[in-house]
């Protein structure tokens, strides 16, 4: 028979056959402006309208690099009764939580206020957006976890905001973005590592935000698919500063993960570290391992979007290498680059590999998710 | 191989889509300047939607800097990564030779040829009067 | 076997005859060294101003990477003699043509009639003595990438003595590689059959790292990969290959084992974002393939040969690295400059084929 295009889903086995999976990286939108208005006070709702909310790029509104698709989003993930991709609670559970058997699904919300200019306001957002993520998503589906949205360019007010959610268990993951202004090992931000470290929670680092460095150390590139691969580099030097800066000799209980920029350019960096570092290690005395042992012990990263080398059995090799209980399965729902769990590794890989890969480390990493 | 008929040629206006079911395979119909295409609405990359990609035409360069416009409304863009598929032969845009997606020849037949047999008419019940959509499966 | 060392351990024993080494660094002693080739005005600036030294942080002088232990002189500096770069350089390894990589800061200036004069002054010492005084020596032309019009009045320059083989770049600059303002520059190495190389090493025009200045020197030594990983996407993105399909862009001192995963992620991006850059019609991988060559050390490489075998698997072509020392940057021990483990027909390609491949001009007959 014939079927009207929405009403036909995307896979074919039913969600209880297919093994259930941890989604590290799914983006709630707000439907409009508005949507924060009940957390934020007059002063800045006033604020929002006559100055807006500028981070250390250019546009009064998009992307310093427009995207290739609206809301870089995929375009059948626009809730049937209107608003932006992820901007709908039971859409995103008819269409991603529920066919692909989601059991836990971590919060990340972007365009948050993370990065904005303006500091109060940047703490004003941030705290809005964790509210928002309680009445409108943690408390309605109790698969999904929320992150500690900071403004972490102020690391004091950052530690502020972890400490308030210290009792809340629907608060897994403290979330930062990767552009900072400057490199995330700085001393500038340990007082949020300090506070992430003492709730217990892991610091997620997704990619983006703007620090008002150019997006290369060679300067600003032309294009939007030199930005989007450039996450992977702008991920590498931010882990090399976690890692050389001592952030993991200081902060013993501390997780980090590395959100969306890919992950099979961690051997490579861990090679390249330890080679480097053994010749310069007169310069970091701080430093009592190996940087790839601080790599191995307390770093994660959510695989996508994931790497597809031909053939792909060389990720097996990337993925032996890494460590099979670092990589936290994750589909960035709703934006283009989206994974699908049933697609995005085909691989013949052991029950346990799976199981860790695509729900185990999940319930490992984030707090009070072991199942 | 058998003969389905999925729609009447009425429902897909020039430059429209409809998405068949055809032997439980999800097929996605095109009607491009009159002529109708069908494609599987599966990406061959990891299984995205095609019926619901944006349609646009072709950008082409032998030099950096230039964007050779050409065949407007005959490419689809797969709704989650932006593949791009020829919609005429499934071919893809940026490896040609090894990326292609499921194509499905679709004819246009009369009422009467239709109501003459030998379609599977498991679609919609078919009248004399109208003309057919049918895919070969 | 010319040049070989009697009593060298087994494993250079093995090497093929006439070895390139694709990156060694005689230094400027002193800015004393470039005033000769100075013009007059600038000389006198030198003077007046108390212009001290061109060195750039990306090379602590005394750092244990800047120059290895037992090649660093009681006096001077690190490999600022042709006595010490025969002795330490090219003789121990049987090394036949060494390509001369000068890392003064040229390229750090913000005034570019500055930068022109000190490009002269470099290139023309690196010709009188360095090239002049051992037949094996090659080298890079320095040009001030600050003005791309000087720049190539300064490849044309050079170009005329076939010692000259590449035009010398650093990875890191004001604008990413790739950017058409710096066309005029591949336009003339192109035409002249000289490769293009690009070299660790920051101008420090912008942060050393795409999130900010670090604070130590090991993460700016660290994080040259990844900005040779962002060159890398320029260069292919901008379509520096389309428009001169027959030049050659060699990555130097970068590392290579990041090189798969680098590629596997542009050509997934590639694939769905080919709209934006309609002339890249090839995989990035086939464009690396043809144009872009690595140069050996630092080899960023796992600790145990069988993973090394393996990530040289995931580079999907023999033909992309090249035999380098890195004189006298501390990357190896001895004369191990080549990995252990590696199948001789690969060591040589490495060490004689591929940099003959790379370097038209090592074939020209110099005067």
């Amino acid at each position: 028979m014939n079927v009207e295009v929405r009403s036909l889903p995307t896979q074919d086995a039913p969600a209880a056959s297919r093994i259930a999976v941890g989604d590290g990286d799914i983006h709630p939108a707000r439907s409009g402006a508005k949507d924060f208005h009940p957390w934020l006070s007059k002063r800045w709702v006033e604020h929002l309208e006559q100055y807006g909310s500028p981070s250390r790029q250019g546009w009064q509104a998009g992307p310093a690099y427009p995207k290739s698709q609206p809301n870089a989003s995929r375009r059948d993930a626009y809730p049937p009764e209107g608003g932006r991709p992820g901007s709908s609670l039971s859409f995103m559970q008819q269409q991603h939580l529920d066919p692909n058997n989601v059991e836990l699904g971590i919060l990340n919300p972007l365009g948050s206020g993370q990065g904005v200019q303006n500091p109060e306001l940047s703490a004003a957002l941030c705290h809005a957006t964790n509210e928002w993520q309680l009445a409108e998503w943690t408390s309605k589906d109790s698969r999904l976890k929320a992150s500690v949205v900071v403004p972490y360019e102020d690391a004091i007010a950052s530690a502020a905001e972890i400490r308030r959610y210290a009792d809340n268990p629907a608060f897994v993951q403290v979330l930062m973005l990767s552009r900072t202004a400057e490199p995330l090992g700085s001393r500038k931000y340990w007082p949020i590592y300090e506070a992430a470290a003492e709730v217990g929670m892991p610091v997620g680092v997704h990619a983006f935000g703007y620090g008002g460095n150019p997006v290369t150390p060679g300067g600003w590139p032309s294009y939007y698919i030199e930005e989007m691969t450039g996450h992977s580099q702008c991920q590498q030097a931010g882990l090399t500063s976690l890692i050389v800066e001592g952030v993991f000799e200081r902060f013993l209980g501390l997780k980090m993960v590395m959100i969306e920029a890919g992950f099979a350019w961690a051997p490579s960096l861990a090679w390249r570290l330890d080679k480097h570092w053994r010749t310069l290690r007169s310069e970091t005395p701080h430093l009592k391992r190996l940087p790839s042992e601080y790599m191995r012990e307390f770093v994660w990263w959510t695989t996508q979007p994931m790497e597809e080398p031909e053939p792909r059995e060389h990720l097996l090799d990337t993925m032996n290498w890494m460590g099979w209980d670092r990589l936290i399965f994750a589909t960035d729902y709703p934006h283009w680059d989206f994974d699908d769990p049933v697609h995005a590794l085909p691989l013949r890989i052991s029950e346990a590999q799976r199981r860790a890969f695509f729900l185990g480390n999940a319930r490992n990493v984030y707090r009070g998710c072991a199942g | 191989m058998s003969r389905h008929v999925v729609a009447t040629a009425q429902e897909i206006p020039p430059g429209g889509r409809k998405l068949v079911m055809v032997r439980g395979r999800p097929i996605a119909i095109f009607n491009l300047d009159g002529e109708y295409y069908g494609m599987l609405n599966r990406c061959p990359h990891q299984g995205g939607p095609m019926c619901e990609g944006l349609i646009t035409g072709l950008r082409e360069a032998k030099q950096p800097g230039e964007y050779v416009y050409s065949r407007k409304g005959e490419i689809l863009r797969c709704p989650w990564h932006g593949w791009e598929f020829d919609i005429k032969t499934g071919q893809s845009y940026c490896e040609p030779e090894r990326i292609r997606t499921r194509t499905y020849p679709v004819e246009v037949e009369a009422g009467t040829k239709v109501v003459a047999g030998p379609y599977v008419a498991e679609t919609i019940p078919v009248s004399v009067e109208e003309r057919y959509l049918v895919v070969e499966m | 076997m010319a040049g070989r060392v009697p009593g060298s351990d087994d494993a250079m024993s093995q090497w093929p005859s006439g070895a390139i080494d694709c990156d060694i660094h005689p230094s400027v002693p002193s800015v004393e060294a470039l005033m000769p080739y100075l013009e007059d005005h600038w000389r006198e600036q030198v003077i007046i101003r108390g212009i001290d030294e061109l060195n750039t942080i990306s090379y602590p002088l005394n750092s244990p990477l800047t120059c290895r232990a037992d090649w660093r002189p009681k006096q001077g500096r690190a490999a600022s003699t042709i006595e010490m770069v025969r002795a330490q350089a090219l003789d121990p390894f049987g090394t036949s043509i060494a390509i001369a990589n000068c890392l003064y800061g040229v390229q750090l200036l913000f005034s570019e009639d500055m930068a022109a004069a000190f490009a002269r002054a470099v290139n023309d010492w690196m010709a009188k003595e360095w090239l002049d005084r051992d037949p094996r020596l090659r080298a890079s032309i320095v040009v001030p990438i600050q003005n791309a019009e000087m720049a190539v009045d300064e490849i044309e320059r050079c170009a005329q003595d076939k010692r000259f083989v590449q035009v010398l770049l650093l990875v890191m600059g004001d604008t990413p590689l790739g950017r058409r303002h710096h066309w005029p520059i591949y336009a003339a190495a192109e035409r002249h059959g000289l490769a293009v190389g690009v070299h660790a090493g920051s101008a420090y025009h912008n942060p050393p790292t795409p999130v900010g200045w670090p604070s130590y020197y090991t993460e700016d030594y660290v994080g040259q990969a990844q900005a040779f990983q962002t060159q890398l996407t320029s260069l292919i993105c901008e379509g520096v290959f389309n428009k001169f399909p027959n030049l050659k862009v060699v990555l130097l001192e970068s590392g290579f084992t990041w090189l798969p995963a680098h590629l596997w992620r542009l050509t997934k991006y590639w694939r769905g974002l080919r709209m934006e850059i309609p002339w890249v019609d090839r995989a990035p991988m086939d464009i690396v393939r043809s144009n872009v060559r690595l140069s050996l050390q630092p080899v960023d490489g796992p600790p145990d040969r069988e993973s090394l075998l393996r990530i040289m698997d995931h580079m999907q072509s023999d033909e992309l690295l090249l035999f380098s020392t890195d004189y006298p940057h501390y990357q190896f021990d001895g004369t191990a400059a080549i990995p252990e483990g590696l199948p001789a027909e690969l060591v040589r390609k490495i060490m004689v084929d591929n940099p003959r491949a790379t370097y038209a001009r090592l074939m020209e007959p110099v005067a």
